[in-house]
């Protein structure tokens, strides 16, 4: 086999114009739905862990253990598990959610304790000067929380929120194994019924085309978010 | 009622646990006084100031301030009452993701509702006051140590406070920078302002202060106008802390 045909054969199985062709609008849509999921994981996931740490803030123990015993916990089991959990053992107990919805409350939560760790984390590391500060002033709890702690916690953490985001949101690819119909499902029923492998460089195309922006865009964040305190 | 002064404390105990770290404090700040506290590390100065807004709780005791004691105020009026006590640290504590004038209006526009308009202009008179008018849209990180901290007591004027507590204002600051930090607290002076200051710039005191204040182990050992308590110490323990810190003057 000479080089040339090597290269011939190599761009027939992975660039295949007709199948491309075939599977391209399958594919555009598949974008569609990863690109929302993820949207709406990285905004719920975000604003609950948010919320948590804030509330773990208050110090009370009744918030406190709870909300430290869902990040341990939703940190240390793989996605995949509570993913099949929720799909095929929830409907026992009567509970039936739709693939979508399961992808999008299991992952949003995951995000959701990672998150709570990362917005907690700059909250501790913020100095004590800043609340007294802030209180010293006849600033409220609330208020210093808000306006002062907060935004300072939300700085320190972008590296790390931004990473985990994209991390989080690459994970909709476990969607194919509950029938959700995003990105690395529809191309791998397309090489199944192809027999092709240009659907998954497709795929890799399509996951390029939606993370590779984001990553520039996560770059940008962490410039425009990182200065000496 | 002219009289009363602007903050009396009277047999302010706290402990941290067992550890007592002010004992039978008895204080009085007159209205347009500074009152200067000195003492060595760990007499209970900074502890005695915090107590005054409540940052720290008092153990037992009173702190008046203009005639209301504050000590056994409810936690709900607690935000109102810190806005009569202006607090400047020795670390600045200026908030480092907002512009020098966002610094100064934040606890008006939050603590006292006041709005935009009203909140620039009164922290624009504040920080022209401080000498800083032109540094209104830096960031604190662009400041020296001293600009920082007379951002510090221009967010403090802003809710006109009755009393201002200063706890070592430049003992964080270069040498060359404490002066214009000293300038704008004798500026305050002379416009009336009510003042309790712990600090170690004894040369100020002499200059400035009304009344100074030693304090050891958490007890008042004596207090007087500066001439006495410098000039006259009556006490062992007085005479043992300004040599030392006369020696340590004199080494610079
Ligand atoms: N939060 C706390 N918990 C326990 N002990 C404390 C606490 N804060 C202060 N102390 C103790 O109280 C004593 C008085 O401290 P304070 O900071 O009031 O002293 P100071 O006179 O301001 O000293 P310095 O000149 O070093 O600032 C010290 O022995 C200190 O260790
Ligand atoms: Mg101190």
């Amino acid at each position: 086999m000479n080089a040339p045909a090597g290269f011939q054969r190599f761009v027939e199985v992975f660039f295949d114009g007709a199948i491309i062709d075939r599977y391209l609008p399958d594919l555009l849509s598949a974008m569609v739905t990863t690109l929302w999921l993820g949207a709406i994981i990285i905004v719920t996931g975000v604003a609950v862990g948010l919320v948590l740490a804030c509330l773990r803030s208050l110090q009370v123990w009744w918030l406190t253990v709870p909300i430290v015993m869902f990040a341990d916990i939703l940190r240390a089991l793989p996605p995949l598990v509570l993913i099949l959990i929720f799909y095929f053992g929830l409907p026992g107990l009567g509970v039936m959610m739709s693939g979508p919805l399961v992808l999008f409350i299991v992952l949003a939560a995951v995000l959701a304790a990672f998150c709570e760790e990362i917005f907690w984390a700059g909250l501790t590391a913020l100095p004590r000067g800043q609340w007294e500060a802030g209180r010293a002033t006849g600033m409220s709890f609330a208020q210093t929380l808000i306006w002062v702690a907060l935004p300072q916690a939300v700085r320190m953490g972008v590296p790390s929120l931004v990473n985990r985001s994209l991390a989080i949101t690459k994970m909709t690819a476990l969607g194919s194994v509950i029938g959700v119909k995003e990105v690395l499902a529809v191309s791998s029923s397309a090489q199944a019924m192809s027999g092709s492998a240009t659907p998954l460089t497709m795929a890799a195309a399509a996951y390029l085309a939606i993370f590779l922006p984001a990553v520039i865009l996560a770059r940008w964040l962490e410039r425009r978010f990182s200065w000496k305190v | 009622m002219a009289q009363t002064p602007m903050l009396e404390i009277t047999a302010l105990e706290k402990r941290f646990g067992t550890v007592e770290v002010l004992r039978s404090i008895d204080l009085k700040v007159g209205r347009g006084e500074l009152v200067f506290v000195i003492g060595p590390s760990g007499s209970g100065k900074s502890t005695m100031l915090r107590c005054c807004n409540r940052l720290e709780e008092p153990t037992s005791g009173s702190i008046f301030i203009d005639g209301r004691n504050i000590v056994n105020c409810p936690a709900a009026e607690l935000n109102r009452l810190r806005l009569q006590t202006g607090m400047v640290f020795q670390g600045f504590h200026l908030y480092p993701h907002m512009s020098v004038v966002r610094n100064v209006m934040l606890a008006q526009i939050k603590a006292l509702k006041r709005d935009k308009v009203t909140a620039r202009t009164r922290a624009m008179d504040m920080l022209d006051r401080v000498g800083l008018a032109h540094k209104a849209d830096a960031m604190p990180s662009e400041l020296s140590g001293g600009q920082q901290q007379r951002v510090a007591i221009a967010r403090a004027l802003a809710l006109n406070p009755k009393v201002m507590l200063f706890d070592e204002p430049t003992s964080a600051l270069d040498p060359e920078l404490v002066g214009s930090v000293l300038k704008v607290m004798k500026d305050l002076r002379a416009e009336g302002m009510t003042m309790l200051v712990v600090s170690h710039e004894m040369a100020f005191a002499r200059e400035a202060a009304d009344r100074v204040v030693f304090m050891d182990g958490g007890v008042v050992v004596e207090q007087g106008p500066p001439e006495a308590i410098f000039g006259n110490p009556q006490h062992d323990r007085t005479r043992a802390f300004l040599s030392r810190v006369s020696h340590h003057a004199g080494a610079e």
